[in-house]
C-alpha cells in the first residue's frame, strides 16, 4: 500500500501534497520520543506521532520512515513543514489520538 | 575496488545548541553513501548512528567536530568534543539513562537512547571520555562489500 493510498483509506489529510506519494508503507510504528522513534521505527513505517517539530523531520527522513501521521491536531510547525517538502517526507495531519491513528493503519496492514 | 582505495574524508562541525542543525552531517552523509551507490541498510545504519552523535554533541557538550572515512568496505566515524566529559561511561551506556535538560526532554530528546542506539546501529564502538576534558566516540559501520 503507497502513503497516499494509506492518507486516503484513513482519512487522514495530508499537510501539503505528498512528495512521495508511491512511497510504500511496509508497517506502523507509534511514538513521540525521538531516539526511541530513531532506533526502533522501521524502514518504510507509518509513523504516528505528535511531533511536528523539524527534528521529527529529520528523524523520519534518517530512519527512512515513509509518512509522518501527526495525530490530536497537533502543530506542524513551518519549518518543519519546509524542511519535509524539501527533503521529500510525506506528513499527514489527523484529528485522531495516535491509539486510533494506529489503529486506523493497522486496520488497512494486518491481515484481518 | 580493492582494499587500497583512498578513503573519502568529510569534515562536520557541529554548533552547540542549535537544534534545528543537528542532523546536517548524517543527511549530507546519508545523501553522499546513497549517491555512491552503499546498501540500503547499511546507509540507515550509518545515518541513525551518526544523527545520535550529532544530538548528543548539541545536547551536551556545546558543539564538536566530526572526522569521516568512507571506503567500500567500511564507514568509519570519529565524534570529539570538549565537553564535561562522562563520569560514569556504563551508566551513560545504560538505555533509559540521561542527564538531559528538560527543555530538551520537551523537543522529544533525552530519552537515554542516544549512546545505546550508537552501539546498536553500529559493528564497533569505543567511546572515551574524561571529565572536565571531553569525549571521543570512533564507530564503524562495515559495509559487506568487497
Amino acid at each position: 500500500m503507497t502513503a497516499a493510498e494509506l492518507c486516503e483509506r484513513c482519512g487522514f489529510t495530508p499537510a501539503f501534497p505528498l512528495p512521495e506519494p508511491d512511497k510504500e508503507i511496509r508497517g506502523g510504528f507509534c511514538g513521540d520520543l525521538l531516539s526511541w522513534a530513531m532506533g526502533r521505527a522501521g524502514e518504510g513505517c507509518a509513523w504516528c506521532t505528535v511531533m511536528g517539530s523539524i527534528n521529527a523531520v529529520a528523524v523520519a527522513s534518517l530512519a527512512d520512515a515513509a509518512l509522518i501521521v501527526l495525530c490530536h491536531d497537533a502543530v506542524l510547525m513551518e519549518d518543519a513543514r519546509a524542511r519535509a517538502a524539501q527533503q521529500g517526507i510525506n506528513i499527514a495531519l489527523t484529528p485522531l489520538p495516535e491509539f486510533e491513528a494506529a489503529a486506523a493503519v493497522a486496520g488497512q496492514l494486518l491481515p484481518r | 575496488m580493492g582494499e587500497t582505495t583512498q578513503a573519502i574524508r568529510l569534515h562536520y562541525d557541529v554548533p552547540g545548541d542549535d537544534f534545528t542543525r543537528a542532523g546536517e552531517a548524517s543527511a549530507d552523509l546519508k545523501a553522499r553513501l546513497k549517491a555512491l551507490g552503499f546498501p540500503p541498510d547499511a546507509v540507515r545504519k550509518v545515518a541513525i548512528s551518526l544523527y545520535e552523535g550529532e544530538i548528543n554533541l548539541a545536547i551536551h557538550a556545546g558543539g564538536g567536530e566530526i572526522e569521516v572515512a568512507v571506503t567500500p568496505q567500511r564507514v568509519d566515524m570519529t565524534l570529539s568534543d570538549q565537553g564535561p566529559g562522562i563520569e560514569d561511561i556504563p551508566l551513560a551506556m545504560s538505555e533509559g539513562y540521561s542527564t538531559a535538560p528538560d527543555e530538551v526532554r520537551s523537543l522529544g530528546f533525552g530519552a537515554g537512547m542516544g549512546l545505546p542506539n550508537m552501539k546498536k546501529y553500529t559493528d564497533e564502538f569505543q567511546i572515551e571520555s574524561v571529565v572536565g576534558e571531553g569525549t571521543r566516540i570512533q564507530m564503524a559501520v562495515r559495509l559487506g562489500r568487497a
